[in-house]
């Protein structure tokens, strides 16, 4: 792997967006990114294998629950920190970005938001401090874009929930102490559970022989007949909206995050391109390699736009899910071509693990799936333009 | 003890140089600012003193407010307070007067500043701060340890080290082996979070007319172009006729 020489392009000064505290918190993670993920993480990705040391490093910069209060472990930190965090590690690994993400907007967000003082004292402290992780079963084997239509289900027991059912997809859960479930109550209600692991009946099988993530850790959540304690229910919030909220969070920030999946692309490629020489002058002369090069950096340009000002709503409490949509699927479209182009300027090389382009093109893919297909944000953006239901 | 850390604000070694006003002024547009890496060092075995031997760890620098950053950055990494001398920093006399006066004030029993500052290197203030307030004072110091008002430190000279026995109040000019780079740290979210609320005093200067003012400053020539050579022979031959240079 080549040493990380990343520098970030910032073609419309939009730094003068960004406060002195956001530039710092940017720049730390930025430096945490160089010295503990880039040297390490193209290993761990052709292995696929998860660095368990990277849960210790993003605990110890502060990358679990950047915004959840002080007091329950987090740093309070605004919502243009919490993207900022998310751009820097996507940066390095979409897959690393995923732990964190699953941890703060999954995790410790409804844990927060929808759960009781007790709960937020006994979960978020060791959340925050990487001590327990968190995994967040939403999506099901028969119902991934669907999760409305979920099966998995909790009874009344009296003294406790009876908990059947099967999650799919889901991040962390191989090594998950905590796991969110979203489960429909007799009523076919959805509520959130907190199920630890140790439960009778909880298994949590890893998900083998992904091209995608390959340094993250992907398993399924399976309950068989397990008894949750009536306090691990969330009950400030049920419904299908309650899953949904933490996904507004989660995908706010994967558009910060394909931001620097992007960002680190065409930085590769640009460098590339004004070193490598073909018919005597470097190719980045060519007018089709500057074409892609232009391009790139114009589209790179207008997600951080739109991730700046999306910060700007969310930190004023005005961000709709509809605009948090249209966000999470442009930036990690515009991601997805970007590390598609930038692997083109790298020609073989870019096929090699000596680049991050093809890591980041390959993790790409998931990201344009999971929190919402690119084509269900379309539906999401159509709903909200036409007031017409497409879903159904 | 009292620590008092002096921070210089020096641009990026990867930042792109560039002089403006008929090249009299450094062009700090599209540049970015770090911690003068000696002082980083400095400033990092600052908080083992802090975390070890309960120190307290004040940084200042002499510098307009956009140097402000560079010390919220010192004080999220642990410092306790800080203080900025509102004067730009303009010679190394003007600065260590500046910082001797801070320096006497507070009653600091160990000032690290950086052997020297990586934009000017002009490698005079740790001394002149000495000098100015009357401590002891080792350069180009790689090691420290404190013990009551006994200090031992470790100069690096010509090939080898020197120990030195020393008592405070001491001034230093720290360096790489202060620390390691690796002990080097990012400060983390919290920490950010908490510098918010720590003290950054901007005090007025003192008096101190600088005793040298830039006239210009001058890039080195632009690298020629690389010849390549296919033999030893013709090594040899270029060398010497054409570089003239064995």
């Amino acid at each position: 792997m080549k040493p990380d020489l990343f520098e970030a392009p910032d073609y419309y000064n939009l730094d003068e967006l960004l406060s002195d505290e956001h530039k710092l918190v940017r720049q730390a993670a930025r430096d945490w990114v160089k010295r503990d993920v880039s040297p390490i993480i193209e290993e761990y990705a052709q292995k696929a294998e998860f660095p368990e040391q990277i849960i210790s490093g993003l605990a110890e910069i502060g990358a679990f629950g950047p915004y959840i209060p002080e007091e329950y472990g987090g740093a309070g930190l605004d919502q243009i920190s919490y993207g900022l965090i998310m751009q820097e590690i996507e940066r390095g690994d979409s897959g690393v970005r995923s732990t964190a993400s699953v941890q703060s907007s999954l995790v410790m967000y409804p844990i927060y938001k929808y759960g009781t003082e007790e709960q937020r004292k006994k979960y978020l402290p060791k959340l925050a401090s990487g001590e327990w992780m968190g995994c967040f079963g939403l999506t099901e084997p028969d119902h991934g874009s669907n999760p409305g239509g979920m099966t998995t289900n909790f009874k009344d027991k009296g003294d406790h929930y009876l908990l059947n059912g099967a999650k799919m997809w889901i991040s962390n859960a191989p090594f998950a102490q905590v796991a969110i479930v979203w489960a429909k109550n007799e009523e076919g209600r959805i509520h959130g559970l907190i199920v630890e692991r140790g439960m009778e009946g909880f298994s949590t099988p890893e998900t083998h022989n992904k091209w995608s993530l390959r340094a993250s850790a992907t398993g399924e959540l399976i309950f068989d007949n397990v008894k949750v304690p009536k306090e691990n229910l969330l009950p400030n919030k049920s419904g299908l909206g309650a899953p949904l909220g933490c996904l507004d969070s989660a995908r706010y920030g994967i558009a910060w995050g394909a931001i620097g999946a992007a960002m680190d692309c065409y930085d590769t490629a640009l460098r590339y391109s004004k070193e490598r020489m073909q018919f005597g002058k470097p190719i980045g002369q060519f007018q089709l390699q500057q074409k892609k090069l232009a391009e790139m950096i114009t589209e790179i340009t207008k997600a951080q736009l739109l991730a700046w000002r999306l910060g700007v709503l969310r930190n004023d409490g005005k961000a709709t899910s509809a605009q948090i949509s249209m966000a999470k699927r442009n930036n990690v479209d515009m991601a997805i071509n970007i590390a598609r182009e930038a692997r083109q300027i790298l020609g073989g090389m870019g096929i090699t693990g000596e680049y991050s382009i093809m890591r980041h093109s390959m993790n790409l893919e998931s990201v344009i799936t999971y929190e919402g297909t690119h084509d269900i944000h379309l539906l999401i953006t159509g709903l909200d333009i036409t007031g017409l239901n497409a879903f159904q | 003890m009292k620590i008092l850390v002096c921070i210089s604000h020096v641009p990026d070694t990867t930042s792109k140089i560039n002089f403006t006003d008929s090249d009299t002024k450094f062009d700090t547009n599209g540049v970015q600012f770090v911690i003068n890496p000696n002082d980083e060092f400095g400033l990092t075995r600052a908080m083992w003193f802090k975390e070890k031997q309960g120190a307290t760890v004040h940084v200042v620098n002499v510098g307009g407010a956009e140097t402000e950053p560079t010390l919220r950055k010192a004080l999220a990494i642990g410092a306790d307070e800080a203080i900025r001398i509102n004067t730009p920093a303009t010679d190394g006399f003007s600065v260590a007067k500046q910082l001797a006066n801070v320096a006497k004030e507070g009653g600091y029993d160990l000032v690290i500043g950086g052997r020297e500052s990586i934009d000017y290197n002009g490698g005079m203030v740790p001394g002149m701060v000495a000098k100015l307030i009357g401590a002891n004072f080792v350069n180009t110091c790689i090691g420290l340890e404190v013990e009551g008002d006994k200090a031992t430190a470790i100069r690096e000279i010509d090939g080898g080290k020197e120990t030195l026995k020393t008592s405070l109040p001491l001034v230093i000019g720290g360096q790489k082996g202060l620390v390691e780079e690796s002990d080097l740290r990012i400060p983390n979210m919290r920490g950010i979070m908490q510098a918010r609320t720590k003290p950054l005093n901007v005090k007025e200067p003192v008096d101190a007319n600088a005793e040298t003012n830039t006239v210009s400053f001058q890039k080195p020539a632009p690298k020629g172009a690389v010849k390549l050579v296919d033999s030893v022979d013709e090594l040899v031959n270029l060398l010497h006729n054409e570089a003239k240079v064995i």
